[in-house]
């Protein structure tokens, strides 16, 4: 990252869903720019907008829903204003790929696994024939299927689930894209195969230059893999920052509190910290600070303005009044400190 | 640790699955004891036969060797009615996904009572709703919730719900089934409390089957390693996890990752290969390398 290329630049993208009549808003004005060959994770709960922030940079939007405002520039084009499948057709696959989460129903049961990554090549790569069967047998070795032949003739029941996710992952590359988005690639998947996926992944990052974005929320992974992270909460990324940043400098309670909740840090015998209340109602207008009902230490303006981001560093942002000049200082929960201490690595 | 009360026996268990040329043991020369009042993990990838175990002990599969003893009485194969009962009662079971295993046409009060109705464990209808009232209460549920539906609820209520049916029994011994690993971050530290709450004041037993190692780490007081059917580490579980001996259990620790970027980056995974024993020359034996730290190792090994 000597100079960093912005690939991918949202701004201010509202996505809302239809339902039962009522209007959702799932993605509130949330900004995001990607970097040419970085890893970055969005962490959050269920329900923060993960996987639809992600979805709509390849239309993949269930049919209720859409953009409603706001950009994503991705290579001079505004993805946003795309409304045809033809439009999504140049970018799905070649320019931005997708894996999804469960490598036990993302592939064709009644198809050879061989035959649907030839699928891919042959309709983003224009290979047929002999060629395009070369091309499979290469990439399975890249993502280190061994004896591809074998395993080229192979059904999807025949493959474990790590071997699978291997398979999904193949079908990805395949179409050589640019950026690649992983939604929870690895939730499926035992200790031991999560640590070779998450391996391979490196390594084909490295090999084909590939911008990855994961979304997951074991904060393990992100340990593992991601440069910068950005934390979801209510369909806004209200925190971003290089990793170092987020786990030994976090800013915003939310962070705050994900972290805290961690059985790893926690002490037997003692309770683990938990987050009251529940997320956002996300059919109603948000007033201030979404996390603001569930944050003890919440203050007044909180409840009234939302508050814009604070910079922290160059790298690093979070929305939350407490970094206002003005807001009373405001302390870390002990655990927070303990993360330092213990960790005691951060100099600031 | 001889004094403690063994609630729960384990004697060379074997489960079998499938028919003659097809037949496998997916568990195999299996012993452990849970003592009353600890929290016994069962770690191991999918396929090792954790599920089997607990599965087995609940008797919703059956054993094809071994004993399984529940405090001193035999519960496998079979059995009287009046102690089947006794059994259906005292050991509980919490599953997975709070999603899928909640009967959606079905209000809360029903799926709550659904046990003590089948073991008719009540008095009248005013002592089934109190029964139903105090259960939900002890997971912190309101007692109103009992006229809901399952899609009402959130996933953290419904596991809540699921642990409430559990309690409705006065169960003993409660065997959870990965019953965190369908949940979101946020929602694991709630059931993960309330769990060890309910222990405290109940005075239960939990078997707790599970692949997160760092939740198992944060829970349990001991912890048994399971790989292809058989055990192969068993110990208290700091012990274990500061000095694992047998070679899987290193690999399986190795690979947890921790939520620290700066060790992230440097942290080496010890993948475990099997070929390295050689069991068919040398049978392994269960030694005890220190005190109640169980490892499966061949002589040469040890």
């Amino acid at each position: 990252m000597e100079t960093p290329v912005r690939i991918l630049s949202v701004k201010d993208l509202v996505i809302r869903f239809n339902l039962r009549g009522k209007t959702l808003t799932a993605i509130r004005e949330a900004s995001l720019d990607l970097y040419k060959g970085e890893s970055l994770a969005i962490v959050g709960e269920s329900g923060s907008g993960k996987s639809v922030f992600t979805k709509s940079f390849m239309g993949l939007l269930d049919k209720n829903g859409w953009v409603d405002s706001g950009s994503i520039c991705y290579k001079g084009e505004d993805l946003a204003r795309y409304k045809t499948e033809k439009d999504w057709l140049r970018v799905r696959g070649k320019e931005i790929a997708m894996v999804f989460q469960d490598p036990m129903t993302s592939l064709n049961p009644l198809k050879t696994v061989g035959k649907q990554v030839q699928e891919a090549i042959e309709l983003h790569q224009g290979l047929k024939g002999e060629t395009a069967k070369r091309a499979v047998m290469e990439i399975f070795t890249d993502v280190g299927i061994s004896n591809p032949e074998k395993r080229y003739k192979q059904y999807p029941f025949e493959f474990s689930g790590g071997m699978r996710q291997r398979v999904v992952i193949a079908i990805a590359i395949a179409c050589r894209p640019e950026v690649l988005i992983c939604d929870e690639p690895t939730t499926a998947l035992d200790v031991t195969i999560q640590a070779q996926i998450l391996q391979l992944l490196k390594s084909l990052q490295d090999k084909y230059n590939l911008t990855i974005i994961y979304i997951t929320h074991d904060l393990g992974v992100v340990a593992h893999v991601a440069d910068r992270v950005a934390v979801m909460y209510g369909g806004d990324i209200i925190e971003i920052g290089t990793s170092e940043e987020i786990f030994f400098d976090p800013q915003h309670p939310y962070t705050w509190a994900l972290l805290s909740s961690l059985p790893q840090l926690g002490i037997k015998g003692e309770r683990l910290y938990t987050i009251h209340g529940t997320p956002p109602n996300l059919f109603k207008e948000i007033k201030g600070d979404a996390f603001a009902p569930r944050n003890p230490k919440a203050l007044k303006i909180d409840f009234e303005q939302r508050p814009p981001y604070f910079e922290v560093s160059k790298t690093h942002k979070a929305k939350t009044w407490l970094l206002d000049p003005r807001a009373p200082k405001a302390e870390r929960p002990k655990s927070i400190e303990a993360i330092r201490a213990q960790w005691g690595c951060y100099n600031e | 640790m001889s004094k403690l009360e063994k609630l729960l026996e384990i004697k060379d268990l074997r489960v079998e699955f499938g028919r003659k040329r097809d037949r496998f043991a997916a568990v195999n020369n299996v012993s452990f004891d849970i003592y009353k009042g600890e929290t016994l993990g069962l770690v191991g990838e999918s396929g090792s036969g954790k599920t089997s175990i607990g599965r087995a002990i609940v008797r919703i599969t059956q054993t094809s060797h071994g004993d399984i003893l529940f405090k001193g009485r035999k519960i496998n194969g079979k059995i009287d009615k009046a102690l089947d009962q006794e059994v259906i009662r005292k050991i509980q079971m919490i599953f997975q996904d709070p999603m899928a295993s909640l009967n959606e046409r079905a209000k809360i009060d029903y799926i709550v009572s659904e046990g003590i109705y089948n073991t008719k464990n009540y008095s009248s209808e005013a002592d089934r709703k109190q029964k139903v009232e105090e259960a939900l209460l002890s997971v912190g549920l309101l007692p109103e919730f009992a006229s809901r539906f399952p899609h009402e609820f959130s996933g953290g209520q419904r596991q809540r719900i699921g642990i409430a049916r559990t309690l409705v029994m006065e169960p003993e011994l409660i065997i959870a089934d990965e019953p965190i690993s369908a949940l979101d971050v946020s929602i694991r530290a709630q059931v993960l409390n309330l769990m060890n709450d309910l222990k405290k004041e109940l005075g239960l037993t939990y078997l707790f089957i599970a692949h997160d190692l760092s939740v198992v780490r944060f829970i349990t007081d001991r912890v048994a390693v399971l790989h292809k059917g058989r055990i192969v580490e068993l110990a208290e579980t700091e012990v274990l996890f500061n000095n694992p001996v047998h070679p899987y259990t290193k690999g399986l620790l190795s690979a947890i990752p921790i939520p620290n970027p700066r060790l992230e980056r440097t942290r080496k995974i010890a993948f475990y290969d099997p070929s390295m024993h050689q069991y068919d020359l040398y049978p392994p034996k269960w030694i005890e390398v220190e005190s109640e730290h169980f490892v499966l190792t061949d002589e040469k090994e040890g």
